[in-house]
């Protein structure tokens, strides 16, 4: 659906703020997620997992845990059918290892027991015997051929020869003649950078309730962003037809991509099937941090040229990404997002995925996006430093804009960088002054942003309310955005509308929620779906004037004659219309199921002071302000929200967050006190700078923004490190160890 | 015929070229043509594929109308966070 005529439209409810309906429930401990379902004669059930990061399975005993009193099933991968794609297998022998345990924390076998402390017990009763071989955890180091084979044969066809078999897919993207653009430079910086993997950090451990009986109809209950993706996973591997599987999504307690796969869900179906009993599984921390998905890790060499007037003259980089010990396929995200702000004449980018004894890689926010970004936009601002260049004028001077040539192939259409820059440059953040060892960095941010299939159902009720029902999981606000997009649409109240989450067996497929894809998507199916209604609203209402349905338009909430030739009548409003629906041909609804496509790509700048104690290193960030792209912010204090948690997340990836290895490959800080997120008091309240610029592929002009605002801040934070401190760190994260160690050799 | 950007690592299929042309009026008739063509294409094009088509990215949508003048760029699958 194309914008509407809408570009001066007059928003009634779009655009204003009303109190989010999930609040109450919240902030009063209502709403249920993911652990705070029960069934009658419910079982708790327990992973076993791998202490080791490496090690051959030569068998598992398990008999001992089977006779101890209150076990009630005991599998292990034995206990699963192999499935037919490699896609749906490599999630089946994440949940549970297939002959070898591939990372620490890697589940091996699974108990249901009548109690918590039980299952424990049998946990322990359980005897693995390992044969333990060398692994590697480092991206750089698993690419040498002579590295541990974490899988073998799983290089897709175009990886070139002489590389390790952990190199399993390789990709390219650019234009123009590099040797050349290089060659018109006057100046050249060529540098290397690592990220460490973080975790996406959501405050709801994963959980599920699952019930699967003999007549092989099963339940499951969970938290996810994608309930459809887990029904169709979760039936493939227990051998099910997706329609007798029925998965309800909880409340969810944070996503931001790691809830985009499965990890427990087949473990608890199978533990239900063999025991005949519901079976919950909630996992501690330390199992979120050990065996589900971080982000990758990252190693990156760029090469960008400059002219001394501060025009970029081309642009390269290689991105090395570990996604852990099963194929996956983010470097291609990072190889295509890495120069995507700029117009470029000359870019080349190669990106390589890498198998390394870790957990399986989940999405992360604009996976693959803020560690390309990070490192190219550092070597733009050193350059900036060396040529005594204005950071963001020379964004400016090289900004793509509409009709660029973009890194990774199209020609943009209608897009926002220039515009969020110059809000950039105009705001008091950019020249207000600096105090002793303070620093100002940007970055710009991209992301591609998508739509995808997605139903949509809205039901006009007798009394003159609506419901709204979508299959997307609530993870930014989404029901208060869809439900003001309905009452906008419909020319309603808002708060005559209430919006729910289906199960998968009460509406039609929907895709995962993400890609910045809900408001977007779900929103536009339900216009279209409100528009629906309307036609046969008006229909009804023509039947009652005895007019044709062509003669009345919907204004306000209402029917009307289109004009006088069809004839005086007061307006019929929608809560008339629906109160005499049963006499007028039944209940009255709209719906829209479709493939969304227009979802525009997504552009931010990010502005941030700091302050490093040079004495210890430690970096506090003083002033953060954002300025990106909305389309049309449909609930601003959410689009407000999404920008500051991107933020947020991207503070903690530069200053603190890793995950971090032992020489044995077990990971040492599985748990929040060694894993250090930011919290409210490390940080200013961040400034969110909304900027409109309708998407034309939206009636309302919508446009996704949750994954953007997580890519600039790595870049934003380090160049403003840089300049605060004196020494330029190509490292994440600037922990206050490695910032003081920099300080240190920069003195020497 | 309409023209399709190859990105450079699938390019080995396409015998280096970083342009080839198809006869194709839809985004399925044009992955079909690829894989018809460049047999070499075909396990990426299983694995998944997006459509740039005169700046917008499509990912599903095999009946999406392509001019012979559009802008068709091969993408990797989108997915996102």
């Amino acid at each position: 659906m194309a914008l509407d005529d809408s570009n001066k439209r007059d928003f009634k409810i779009v655009g204003t703020r009303p109190l989010r309906p999930d609040g109450v429930d919240k902030v009063t401990g209502r709403a249920l997620y993911g652990a705070d379902l029960s069934a009658p004669g419910m079982l708790v059930g327990k992973i076993l997992r791998s202490p080791h990061a490496h090690a051959r399975i030569r068998s598992i005993d398990t008999s001992a845990a089977r006779a101890l009193d209150g076990v009630k099933a005991v599998v292990t991968a034995e206990d699963f059918d192999p499935v037919g794609d490699d896609f749906t297998q490599d999630i089946l022998d994440n949940c549970l290892a297939r002959g070898k345990a591939l990372y620490d924390g890697h589940g091996v076998a699974a108990i249901a027991a009548t109690s918590e402390k039980v299952a424990r017990l049998a946990l322990k009763l359980i005897v693995v015997d390992y044969e333990i071989l060398p692994h590697v955890t480092d991206v750089d180091a698993a690419m040498r051929p002579d590295a541990p084979v974490v899988l073998s044969g799983r290089a897709q066809e175009n990886v070139p020869a002489g590389l390790s078999e952990n190199v399993t897919s390789y990709f390219e993207f650019g234009h123009g003649d590099l040797e050349a653009g290089f060659a018109k430079a006057d100046k050249i910086i060529e540098r290397s950078f690592k990220t460490a993997a973080t975790h996406q950090g959501y405050i709801e451990p994963h959980a599920c309730l699952a019930t699967m009986a003999a007549d092989g109809r099963a339940e499951l209950w969970c938290c996810t962003q994608g309930p459809y993706m887990v029904r169709d996973v979760c039936a493939a591997i227990m051998g099910l037809d997706s329609s007798q599987m029925r998965v309800t999504s909880s409340e969810i307690g944070g996503g931001f991509g790691g809830k985009t796969t499965v990890f427990i869900e087949p473990v608890a179906l199978a533990l239900s099937h063999k025991s005949g009993r519901p079976v919950k599984i909630v996992m501690s921390r330390e199992e979120v941090f050990r065996a589900t998905g971080p982000t990758v890790s990252s190693s990156t060499d760029v090469k960008i040229g400059m002219t001394a007037d501060g025009r970029i003259t081309a642009g390269q980089a290689h991105l090395r990404y570990q996604g852990g010990a099963f194929p996956c396929g983010t470097v291609e995200f990072g190889a295509q997002s890495a120069f995507a702000p700029y117009d470029l004449d000359a870019v080349r980018t190669l990106g390589w995925n890498v198998l390394t004894n870790r957990p399986k890689e989940a999405a992360y926010r604009a996976p693959g996006a803020p560690m390309a970004i990070y490192a190219v936009e550092s070597v733009v601002d050193e350059l900036c430093q060396i040529l005594s260049l204005d950071p963001l004028d020379v964004r400016m001077k090289n900004a793509a804009k509409k009709g660029t040539l973009s890194s990774y192939g199209p020609t943009f259409n209608e897009i926002g960088l220039m515009a969020t820059l110059e809000a950039a440059k105009a705001h008091p953040h950019y020249s207000a002054p600096l105090g002793p060892n303070q620093g100002r960095g940007l970055s710009c941010g991209f992301w591609f942003n998508f739509g995808g299939n997605t139903c949509v159902s809205l039901n006009v009720n007798t009394d003159g309310t609506v419901g709204v029902t979508e299959g997307n999981p609530d993870i930014g606000g989404s029901r208060a955005s869809i439900g003001m997009m309905a009452a906008e649409e419909l020319g309603i109240a808002y708060d005559k509308i209430r919006t729910i989450v289906a199960d998968t067996s009460s509406l039609g497929h929907n895709d995962v929620t993400d890609g910045s894809r809900v408001t977007f998507s779900v929103g536009l199916a339900t216009i279209d779906a409100a528009r629906g209604a309307i036609r046969e609203m008006c229909g009804r209402a023509a039947r009652i004037w005895g007019i044709d349905a062509d003669a009345v338009v919907w204004k306000d909430g209402a029917a009307m004659p289109s004009g006088a030739n069809a004839g005086e009548f007061p307006p019929m409003t929608l809560a008339e219309i629906a109160a005499s629906s049963h006499s007028t041909g039944g209940p009255i609804a709209g719906h829209h199921e479709g493939t969304a496509d227009g979802a525009g790509v997504s552009f931010g700048v990010h502005l941030v002071d700091v302050e490093t104690d040079m004495e210890t290193g430690a970096v506090k960030v003083l002033r953060y302000s954002i300025f990106q792209d909305a389309g049309k912010a449909v609930h601003p204090s959410y689009v407000e929200g999404q920008m500051q948690g991107g933020a947020v997340q991207g503070i903690g990836w530069a200053l603190n967050e890793e995950y971090i290895y032992g020489e044995d490959g077990r990971l040492q800080n599985a748990g929040f006190l060694d894993y250090r997120v930011p919290v409210a008091s490390d940080l200013p309240m961040i400034e969110p700078v909304i900027l409109e610029i309708p998407n034309p592929g939206h009636p309302y002009g919508v446009r996704g923004v949750g994954e953007t605002p997580i890519v600039p801040p790595l870049a934003a934070i380090s160049n403003a490190v840089s300049r605060s401190a004196g020494v330029r760190l190509a490292e994440l994260p600037m922990s206050p160890p490695k910032v003081l160690k920099a300080i240190k050799a920069a003195k020497a | 015929m309409v023209k399709v950007t190859i990105w450079g690592s699938l390019q080995a299929a396409t015998d280096g070229r970083g342009e080839v042309e198809v006869d194709a009026k839809t985004t399925r008739e044009l992955l079909t043509q690829l894989s018809q063509i460049y047999p070499g294409l075909k396990p990426q094009i299983e694995r998944g594929v997006s459509l740039a088509i005169d700046g917008e990215i499509y990912r599903d949508a095999w009946f999406t109308p392509i001019k012979p003048d559009s802008e068709v760029i091969l993408m990797p699958y989108m997915q996102g966070g």
